[in-house]
């Protein structure tokens, strides 16, 4: 056969790893012919909203839902004491706590489920709501973490001993009735000893407020128990199909098998639809009860006030150096304020997730982590908001420390951190805090970036408009923000990461059509990642077919294989592995196949991109199109017809992309104002598979990053009220408010990952928030600024210029 | 609740006839009575423009609009804008400059595109970023949408060039 196209060719028309593939998603999208989840509509099916509490701290005298029951439309109206005997008033968390699924006694924070209401449609369902009568006596309410763990209110009266001793929970012992852990890591005596003798010590409190994942659809599912059958279904917006299966399972009692849990499309996840909500629990008992399908979808306040918080973590750090300037130690305590219930979405073993990445991009020796976690009156959750466990909270940590040490040190924030860089020759380098960190290039990327902005160009303009400030020739100031940025995504290794037991792997299953094209399906789901794009380019590559003509499927667990789906940037680098590892499974086989279609032994003919030719006469070959039909109509000796190839990998490690951002910003000291007038990005996440759906990972990490730092935050009063419960208070960034983005990379592969590959979804968010917030206490560095909180809104800069004088 | 009102619509050129109570909002009606659900809920507040459609040659919010206000209104939603024997250019520029993600915006936004591009056929981009500014998006940082709808607007004018 004669081979009429180049090599070059045969590449482009694979559309495999590395290309601007144009995502197959977008068909149905642009055409309104997406399939969420409040888009699925089944026969007779009902609707199921919360009567909810509105206070933060209450006893729940009694519930009377006779008049609700009158109301049209209202078939049922769920109480604990209905679900009690199920056995599913409480229900687990992800953290080893379990929470009401409907308020058994008392409420723990405003919004809290206390009562389900079952109807015809959503408007009976609310008209029923306002006819529940709940009578609650209120109890003093605890907001604040410090305050919690002195006071003597007792938050959590379940899990203190008839005789008031506080039992150990599942992180160890408790220090209080309000205490949930204490975890550790690193060395504390060496750590307190080189700090106490270091030449220079910077230290610092920071605040990082509580925000939320917001995606701009809510959680929601629809139940539908078929009794004929004895299966149940569940739809939803899960971001770990497979896991929600188990948990539905073990808190119900209905066999694995009967239960099929499908994530049709998301509108968006961000870590608020990892977590099990007790919306889920009713919808499947209230469709075990009425013998029909329930849905059940958040509204934006249920949303924001009940589901999935990130962040609230109280930082306390102690930095230190030498005078010129190498760090030497690094100590940090956090107050984490968890809510009412402890349900943060973590691996098993890791209670604040992996804030012990928090020593960041530098090679510091000596660091000790201590995390508390504290219940409150507030809302549970503690989710990986767009970044892995608790990762955006250590990053914006060690950024800041940073900024305050080159303070103390009246040294320039960059030349110390490429004094202190991790240098490349030390990877795969052990950190202080325990994490083997794979791969970098820290100094390549950094001086790349400096060198595009102009940095020195640019604190000589920052220098020159101080001093017209100071002259009265302008209002306006100039902050350069920066951040270098070790994310650790891609959890993980089954050694040491779990969630309710269930190892982090994750798995592809691929079947090869007789024609040359073929189905791949994942443990994995998309919500807006683009996975049937990239995951397709990946095989591509892999097994020589098209891209084109390789259907990705996710988020069935009825035919899925088995996995831990898509959060904290894993999805490429457990299941993207995966899916090259069963890729190779069907190379194999397919070499076999065509050695004998080519009459030579197995290791005279060698893969080269859509085929595998004779070595050294490449114009023997057969095409893997060719290959696959004869694994159907060719009986071939010692092997199996068929090719199909199942992976399930477990990852010998973390994966660590790395980035440089540089943000420039030009800040009204009269409004409060900043205004972007630079952001520069660069980040090297490993093998690029797909450039064009990087590039757009990257702005849409910048842009959540720029609305934490800038203004959105769940706020409450002191009466644990939610301030921000609505987009008119909780603050989403417009396309007027967003700048343009300059984005850059360096490709650092991972060692370990089958296709080099680390992970990207997240790595802008986590560089983002403090580049961001970098940039507006730069601006104030020259008044006397050495930290403000976040969230820089116009108000809080105001103030920050106001208290600086810049007002006199 | 009240009595049912007679409500006529015209949505993307088919007449809608049916009984509502005055409370049900147009999205509701859209969603759930016509089983047009291109437009989605995001907020229920105005705020994030999911819901966008076209009322009478205005983009309205339909999360905040009851059906009774639509009475004897012209209505388009995304599906009235392009299938896939005609895709509006905007609808083929969103793929080509990966101005969505997870495509929860994406009707609304379009939708709202197309009213903006009559209005002003050829913008800046401040422009479309200000009038852009009613429909949020959690996943791309706008960027691309912007060069999305700045494609569509030149690949719309050219058309309308070789025209005339």
């Amino acid at each position: 056969m004669k081979d009429e196209i180049t090599r070059e060719e045969r590449v482009d028309n694979l559309k495999g790893m590395g290309c601007s593939r144009k995502r197959v998603e977008d068909a149905r999208f642009t055409q309104g012919k997406g399939n969420y989840v409040d888009d699925i509509k089944l026969d007779g099916m009902l609707f199921g909203d919360f009567v909810r509490s509105p206070y933060a701290h209450a006893r729940v005298k009694s519930i009377n839902k006779d008049t609700a029951l009158k109301v049209p439309g209202v078939l049922a109206v769920l109480t604990a004491d209905d679900l009690r005997p199920l056995g599913l008033h409480w229900m687990p968390t992800l953290a080893g706590d379990k929470q009401m699924v409907l308020a058994d006694g008392k409420v723990l924070f405003q919004g809290q489920e206390v009562a389900f209401v079952v109807a015809e449609d959503r408007y009976a369902a609310a008209d029923g709501i306002e006819a529940v009568e709940v009578e609650y006596e209120e109890l003093p309410v605890l907001v604040n973490p410090f305050e919690a763990l002195k006071s003597d209110v007792v938050l959590r009266e379940d899990l203190v001993a008839e005789d008031g001793s506080i039992p150990a929970g599942a992180h160890g012992p408790r220090k209080h009735h309000n205490h949930i852990f204490t975890w550790e890591a690193g060395d504390k005596d060496p750590t307190e000893e080189v700090i106490a003798n270091a030449e220079v010590v910077a230290e610092e409190s920071m605040y990082y407020h509580r925000t939320h994942p917001c995606p701009l659809e809510t959680c929601g599912c629809v139940a539908s128990m078929d009794k004929v059958n004895g299966k149940l279904t569940l739809w939803g917006t899960f971001q770990a199909p497979h896991a929600i299966r188990t948990v539905v399972s073990l808190i119900s009692g209905i066999e694995e098998h009967n239960i099929r849990v499908v994530s049709p499309d998301i509108g968006g996840g961000f870590g608020n639809k990892v977590g099990a909500y007790p919306g889920y629990v009713c919808s499947v008992v209230a469709s075990i009860v009425t013998g029909k399908p329930v849905k059940w979808i958040e509204d934006r306040m249920d949303n924001l006030m009940t589901t999935a918080f990130a962040r609230d973590y109280h930082m306390t750090g102690k930095i230190s150096a030498t005078k010129e300037g190498k760090i030497t130690g690094l100590q940090c305590h956090v107050t984490a304020d968890h809510g009412g219930f402890d349900a943060c979405a973590d691996p098993t073993k890791f209670p604040a997730g992996f804030m012990n990445i928090c020593t960041g991009s530098y090679d510091i020796p000596t660091a000790f982590l201590e995390v508390d976690g504290v219940y409150t009156n507030k809302a549970p959750g503690g989710v990986s908001y767009r970044c892995s466990f608790r990762v955006t909270e250590a990053v914006y940590f060690i950024e800041r420390m940073i900024e305050v040490l080159a303070i103390k040190l009246n040294m320039d924030a960059a030349e110390l951190r490429r004094i202190n860089f991790i240098k490349k020759e030390q990877f795969p380098y052990k950190a202080a805090l325990g994490w083997e960190y794979d791969s970098g290039d820290y100094h390549t990327a950094w001086d790349k970036a400096l060198k595009t902005v102009d940095y020195d160009g640019l604190r000589a303009e920052q220098a020159q408009r101080v001093k017209d400030f100071k002259a009265g020739k302008t209002r306006k100031l100039m902050g350069i923000g920066l951040s270098f940025f070790t994310e650790i995504v891609g959890a993980g290794p089954v050694k040491n990461c779990d969630i309710l037991g269930l190892g982090m792997f994750d798995s592809c299953e691929i079947r090869i059509h007789p024609t040359g094209s073929a189905i791949a399906r994942l443990g994995t789901i998309s919500q807006g990642q683009g996975h049937a794009t990239t995951f397709a380019q990946i095989l591509a590559s892999e097994i020589g077919l098209p891209a084109d003509s390789i259907t990705i499927e996710e988020g069935d667990t009825d035919t899925a294989p088995y996995g831990l789906g898509t959060y904290g940037s894993r999805s490429t680098p457990v299941a993207g592995a995966a899916t090259a590892m069963a890729g190779r499974k069907i190379r194999a086989k397919a070499q076999m196949i065509a050695a004998y279609l080519l009459e030579v032994h197995d290791n005279d003919v060698e893969f080269d991109v859509d085929r595998f030719a004779v070595k050294g006469a490449p114009e023997k070959f057969k095409t893997m199109k060719e290959i696959a039909f004869a694994a159907y109509n060719q009986a071939i000796p010692g092997l199996e017809p068929g090719l199909e190839a199942v992976s399930y990998y477990d990852p010998p490690n973390m994966t660590y992309p790395f980035g440089a951002y540089v943000c420039v910003m030009d800040i009204d000291v009269d409004t409060g104002v900043p205004e972007i007038r630079r952001f520069y990005a660069l980040d090297d996440c490993g093998t690029r598979i797909n450039p064009m759906i990087i590039e757009g990972q990257v702005h849409g990490g910048l842009t959540e990053a720029l609305a934490v730092a800038l203004g959105q935050e769940i706020a409450y009063d002191d009466m644990g009220n939610v301030k921000t419960g609505t987009l008119m208070d909780f603050f989403l960034p417009t396309a007027w408010e967003v700048p343009n983005y300059e984005t850059d990379f360096t490709v650092t592969p991972s060692p370990h990952h089958p296709i080099g590959a680390k992970g990207v979804g997240e790595s802008p968010h986590v560089g983002g928030v403090p580049c961001f917030s970098n940039a507006v206490q730069d601006a104030f560095r020259p008044f006397g600024n050495t930290h403000t909180n976040m969230p820089h809104d116009h108000w809080r800069i105001w103030r920050t210029a106001n208290e600086l004088g810049l007002h006199d | 609740m009240s009595k049912k009102k007679h409500v006529t619509l015209n949505v993307n050129g088919k007449t809608e006839e049916f009984l509502a109570e005055p409370r049900e909002l147009l999205i509701y009606t859209l969603r759930e009575r016509l089983n047009i659900t291109g437009p989605h809920i995001g907020c229920e507040t105005s705020h994030c423009g999911a819901c966008t459609v076209t009322i009478d040659g205005k983009s309205v919010k339909s999360c905040t609009m009851f059906a009774v206000q639509a009475e004897g209104a012209e209505i388009t939603t995304i599906e009235g804008i392009g299938g896939p024997d005609n895709l509006h250019p905007l609808q083929e520029a969103f793929k080509e400059h990966h101005g969505l993600q997870c495509g929860y915006c994406t009707p609304g936004m379009i939708t709202r595109a197309t009213k903006l591009l009559e209005e002003i056929p050829n913008p800046t981009e401040a422009e479309i970023r200000f009038g852009m500014a009613g429909n949020l998006c959690r996943c791309t940082g706008y960027q691309n949408i912007v060069k999305s709808i700045q494609a569509a607007a030149a690949q719309m004018s050219a058309a309308k060039e070789a025209a005339e």
